[in-house]
């Protein structure tokens, strides 16, 4: 199997991994934004659905760890990408014009990505480590409150009362949507696929997207930091 | 002959002595500058007046000063080959300056193109990804076939020959943020195996000079479509994402 070690430390195989966990990120993105959404309707139907995502074994035991996997590759090589690349260009130009060939975003990737992890490390120790503990550490598979309700709606309304909490929520979705903004259109080019037919169709849809979902997020924080007393 | 008002102008020149010593800029002055005159002209000028003054000329590379031998290689306020798009840097003409400007002048920065003096770099690199797989076998065993005589999609022949146009001069290189190769790379795998002739070897030769592209030093691509913009030939990243393709596909394929 060694052409499979070859491929992936090649510069053009990390990056078609790279473009591989950030297609299954943005496909995650996705659904995390449906399930989100319906709590600004109905905190019955977020709840059974963050049920069901909760305790379902084929998103928990599959599509999880699939998740952890795409995440924690997506940042590990992107820090090593970004140093490899560094290190490509030992002595800096004196004079550097950037922004006549190429987006602020595409080339600062690495600090739209940083801001995203802070954000990821926040958002795992509010909901993710707690989700693990209730369920796997304490065996508590119910989902519900004392008082024998769901208890998801309400967990995450009470981490929205903080305003430096959603603040930060805030900043980060816009930090996300720069990154996407420059990484969506990026990831097809990485695994190869351009047409001349699609990709303008590619790029317009990869707009609409880094800036729709994002935008849902942090339209979905402000509502509950708004609405919630 | 136009009448001109010549350009006075304030140089910032990378200077170094050799591949081991340490570089730095120097500050020239220039006066009644053409103009009309190319940037290598007014280099020479520039060397003329230094030669006078007792000191060193500027090393820099140049050839053909017509654009097609890919030799002249500044790195011109901020932008390979300057401002101007689709030029080389003996394309690109005084004019586009104003009087009382400040031009900075580099060499290509990438740790796979070392400093050989002042400008000049060593793009030896390019000539070994090119040894690596950037041609096609020739085994004369018989008769060789007229190239005419095999049909070739018309849309297939005109993108080979787009890609056949990059010179090597490595703007990409020299453009990317990464010091990335891919498409000076890419168009060198594009331009054989969209050919029936390039195909046979398509899958070593792919993987061949990509091995050698990361072994020489160059940095990964992000897709910034920097290279792209600074090409003085317009090499599509078409011609990266194909070389993607082939490289995995002959990555899974291949022997
Ligand atoms: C939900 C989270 C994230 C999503 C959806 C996402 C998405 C993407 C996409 C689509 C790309 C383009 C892939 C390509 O060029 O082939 C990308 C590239 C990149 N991402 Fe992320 N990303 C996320 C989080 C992060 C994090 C936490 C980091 C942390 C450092 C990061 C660092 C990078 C870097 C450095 C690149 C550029 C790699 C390169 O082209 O050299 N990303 N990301
Ligand atoms: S791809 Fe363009 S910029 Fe790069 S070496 Fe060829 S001609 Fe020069
Ligand atoms: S000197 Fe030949 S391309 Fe400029």
């Amino acid at each position: 199997m060694s052409w499979v070690k070859n491929t992936f430390s090649s510069s053009i195989g990390r990056k078609f991994a790279m473009a591989l966990s950030a297609l299954f990120l943005m496909f995650f993105l996705l659904q995390h934004f449906a399930i989100n959404i319906t709590s600004v309707f109905s905190a019955e139907v977020f709840n059974d659905l963050s049920h069901f995502m909760g305790t379902n074994p084929v998103v928990q035991f599959a599509l999880q760890p699939i998740l952890i996997i795409a995440v924690v590759y997506h940042f590990v090589m992107g820090f090593v990408l970004e140093a490899k690349n560094k290190g490509a260009r030992e002595v800096k130009y004196a004079m550097n014009k950037g922004q006549a060939n190429s987006t602020w975003f595409s080339r600062n990737m690495i600090y739209s990505g940083l801001v995203v992890l802070a954000f990821l490390a926040l958002h795992f120790y509010d909901f993710w480590i707690p989700e693990i503990s209730t369920k796997y550490i304490d065996g508590d598979m119910s989902g519900l409150m004392a008082n024998g309700d769901f208890r998801y709606y309400e967990e995450m309304v009470e981490k929205f009362h903080d305003p430096l909490r959603t603040g930060f929520y805030v900043l980060a979705f816009v930090l996300l949507a720069m990154h996407l903004l420059h990484g969506f259109q990026s990831a097809f080019q990485s695994i190869g696929a351009r047409h001349p037919k699609y990709t303008p169709g590619i790029k317009k849809l990869g707009n609409i997207f880094a800036i729709a979902i994002p935008a849902g997020f942090i339209f979905i924080a402000l509502f509950h930091h708004l609405t919630s007393h | 002959m136009s009448a001109h008002k010549g350009l006075n102008l304030t140089l910032k020149v990378w200077r170094q002595q050799s591949q081991k010593e340490k570089g730095q800029m120097e500050t020239y002055q220039v006066s009644d500058i053409s103009p009309d005159s190319s940037f290598l002209e007014m280099m020479d000028i520039l060397n003329e007046q230094l030669i006078e003054e007792g000191k060193e000329p500027v090393a820099f590379d140049h050839d053909c000063r017509e654009g097609i031998c890919g030799m002249c290689s500044m790195y011109i306020n901020g932008e390979a080959h300057g401002p101007g798009r689709g030029i080389t840097t003996c394309q690109l003409h005084m004019r586009e300056f104003n009087n009382g400007d400040t031009i900075y002048i580099e060499p290509w920065r990438a740790k796979a193109f070392p400093v050989i003096k002042d400008l000049m770099v060593d793009r030896s690199a390019f000539d070994r990804i090119m040894a690596a797989g950037g041609f096609v076998s020739v085994n004369t065993s018989g008769n060789t076939q007229d190239a005419n005589a095999i049909p070739i999609e018309k849309h297939k022949a005109d993108q080979a020959f787009d890609a056949a146009t990059c010179i090597g001069c490595g703007a990409c290189v020299a453009s990317c943020k990464n010091a990335s190769a891919m498409l000076f790379v890419s168009a060198k795998v594009s331009q054989f195996a969209l050919l029936p002739q390039g195909q046979v070897e398509a899958k070593e030769r792919v993987q061949n000079m990509v091995k050698v592209m990361d072994e020489e030093g160059f940095g990964n691509c992000s897709n910034t479509g920097a290279c792209e913009v600074e090409c003085p030939k317009g090499i599509s990243l078409d011609n990266i994402a194909r070389m993607n393709r082939e490289y995995l596909s002959a990555s899974i394929k291949g022997e």
